[in-house]
């Protein structure tokens, strides 16, 4: 049985406006161990889906569908219930490490609230537990560092502790909303070996969330794609990465800069994102889209499973041997 | 490119007096040195990268050029003049001929103005002569050469998209036909798909105005991708300066090697399969940097020798100077 399952996951929030639409149908099934990737850019959906299953939505948004944990449904659980689960079991790290460690609070006090909370430890016990978790994840004098307030610390520290706090319970999903994205480089390489070998040792999930296409080849197994609320492709990264079959996808590997490869100019994708407020009937992508035809205003494709492989799921009305994005190339923008 | 050098940067500090961290308040405050002896020139229709971590000075360095941030010390020479003795009437055109693009792609930009007073205003400031008809229409031609369509003059900055706004700032600073623009990380809060669209127009362009770029970011595939040369900062000091393909191919200084095997490839194959120079550590205080090479305490090779003497920035070969002993 998977650890987590996903069914038709929608978002809904009701504005002054128009009610906005911000994720439309999502569905996945997470193993235990494994580690999925979503993709997308900004308004895409790919954060809006996380926080729906945790509780986290803001108030004037509603999730419907079902997201089952161990048989149980997270969209509908009582709250007393699911803070049970939420950040023991299920724990999740922000993108901004400053604005979501609480400023007035000591690293220690923080950390140690959660261990009393979840694992019923006194404060002694929980302390000598969070300066382990501390170590852990490397940060240098943790007896020391745990009794400063987060201002004290630098951006990639910070995300440290906060990597160090979602792990304290051995949570059996870690739920990473771009854990990287606000760091430089030389910081994200050794926060994603952190992860990778706390995988290792823990056994823990991962769902990563990222815009970042090379943190995801590092990283997970599988990677969803997703466009305007919807998912566009689902597939392990290896195929993604070698064989897309959506022209979303393709368009996104094209407009990627690489460091490995010589000359080849940048392909930016036309136009621009949908405004969720009045999504375009039918595909998200078709305005987009070189490949898009009639069909592609009608209605939305369905997420079916290319040439019978289960494993590989695609949203296109259009067959990938006559894909276009495939061989044309879309003109500069 | 021609041969003509435009911009001259001649060993640039820009420090900051910060308040010390003692109780005391005679205590004597403490210099944060952002900058610290930074030299390059530019010539005209190059492109150069300036790339590094933040905290290392790229913004800082950007600003210290448009005297938006005066220097500590040091020299700037635009087209032959020494801009920190120039006259306010001088500084006035030099303004005109040096343009910024800025990061934030909607905080640039006035909410209270309108697309077409967002692009008309460096006009009615540096062609003061210039009819309302004439103006309009100069408006409207850089709109389409931006790729905004012509109806959307009058509207305001909170209808755009982020790639939109981005679209609107570059022709807000091309309107003047300026010979240099600096771009700070102009790209770095767009999405892939919009990036490359922003990056591809920026070339273009380039090539068709025949302008100097600055292009600040921190993103080195992105770099790679614009720049005819790059410079690479660390603590206020150039590590690396070097033509893009010696760069990119073989990184001179222990700093660039790690920086460029901590970027990324999307290539599951290629990314699980590469070593990545991990840095231990984060960057030291500005306000307290090392000793010797700035980069000792962090550095794979470092030698006794590096915590004492300062490497200067010298030519590794034809293309590539880089501030290393041992490069």
């Amino acid at each position: 049985m998977s650890l987590l399952k996903v069914d038709h996951l929608a978002v809904e929030f009701q504005t002054p406006d128009a009610a906005v639409r911000a994720v439309n149908g999502v569905s996945f099934e997470l193993e235990e161990g494994s580690t999925l990737g979503i993709v997308g850019e900004s308004g895409s959906g790919k954060s809006q889906s996380v926080l729906a299953m945790l509780g986290l939505l803001a108030r004037n948004g509603r999730a419907s569908g079902t997201a089952l944990y161990q048989g149980e449904n997270l969209l509908t659980m009582p709250p007393k219930a699911l803070n049970r689960i939420r950040g023991n079991r299920l724990s999740m790290i922000f993108q901004d490490p400053m604005t979501s460690l609480n400023p007035y609070l000591t690293i220690e006090r923080q950390m140690t609230e959660v261990l009393e909370l979840h694992k019923n430890m006194t404060r002694r016990a929980a302390k000598k537990r969070a300066i382990g978790m501390l170590e852990a994840v490397r940060i240098p004098e943790a007896a020391h560092r745990i009794d400063q307030y987060p201002h004290e610390l630098s951006g990639g520290m910070r995300q440290r502790v906060m990597i160090a706090m979602a792990l304290l319970c051995e949570p059996q999903v870690l739920f990473a909303d771009e854990p990287t994205t606000a760091l430089d480089v030389t910081v994200q390489a050794q926060i994603l070996q952190l992860l990778r070998n706390l995988q290792h040792d823990f056994g823990t999930a991962i769902v990563l969330i990222t815009h970042d296409l090379g943190v995801v080849a590092g990283l997970c197994e599988k990677v969803m794609v997703m466009y305007g609320g919807r998912v566009m492709e689902h597939c392990s990264a290896a195929d993604l990465f070698a064989r897309p079959s959506h022209p979303y996808t393709i368009g996104l590997l094209r407009a990627l800069p690489r460091l490995d490869e010589e000359g080849a100019a940048l392909r930016g994708i036309p136009g621009n994102p949908p405004n969720m407020a009045h999504p375009p009937a039918g595909c998200p992508f078709q305005e987009r889209c070189v490949d898009a035809n009639a069909q592609c205003a009608e209605r939305m494709p369905a997420l079916d499973p290319l040439n019978g492989d289960a494993t590989w799921l695609r949203a296109c009305h259009r067959p990938v041997e006559q894909m276009k994005s495939l061989h044309e190339e879309p003109s500069h923008v | 490119m021609s041969e003509q050098t435009i911009l001259s940067v001649r060993d640039v500090q820009v420090h900051f007096k910060v308040k010390a961290k003692s109780r005391l308040p005679w205590a004597p405050p403490r210099t944060l040195k952002a900058v610290d002896g930074v030299s390059f020139d530019l010539r005209a229709g190059e492109t150069l990268g300036v790339v590094g971590e933040s905290g290392c000075g790229k913004s800082t360095l950007s600003r210290a050029i448009l005297n938006l941030i005066p220097a500590t010390q040091g020299e700037i020479v635009w087209m032959g003049e020494t801009l920190s003795t120039a006259s306010p009437r001088a500084w006035h055109d030099v303004r005109r001929d040096i343009q910024m693009i800025f990061q934030d792609p909607l905080a640039s930009l006035d909410p209270r103005m309108t697309v077409g007073q967002i692009i008309a205003e460096p006009l009615r400031e540096h062609r003061r002569g210039m009819s309302k008809e004439e103006t309009t229409q100069r408006v409207r031609a850089m709109m389409a050469k931006v790729g905004l369509r012509e109806q959307m003059i009058n509207r305001y900055a909170h209808e755009f998209s982020g790639g939109q706004c981005q679209r609107i700032g570059i022709a807000r600073a091309l309107v003047v036909e300026p010979k240099l623009v600096v771009c700070d990380e102009p790209v770095s809060a767009l999405d892939v798909s919009i990036q490359a669209q922003i990056v591809n127009l920026l070339k273009s362009l380039q090539a068709e105005m025949g302008l100097a770029l600055i292009f600040i970011a921190h993103d080195l595939a992105v770099v790679k991708h614009i720049s005819d040369r790059v410079m690479v900062m660390y603590l206020g000091h150039v590590m690396e300066l070097a033509g893009k393909d010696a760069l990119y191919a073989g990184p001179r200084h222990p700093y660039t090697r790690a920086l460029l095997s901590a970027v990324p490839v999307p290539d599951p194959a290629v990314e699980r399969a590469k070593v990545v120079q991990i840095l231990s550590g984060d960057i030291p205080s500005p306000i307290d940097p090392p000793s010797g090479c700035v980069f000792h305490t962090r550095c794979p090779i470092a030698q006794p020798r590096c915590a004492t003497e300062v490497p200067s920035l010298r030519a590794v070969s034809d293309h590539a100077a880089a501030a290393c002993h041992f490069a």
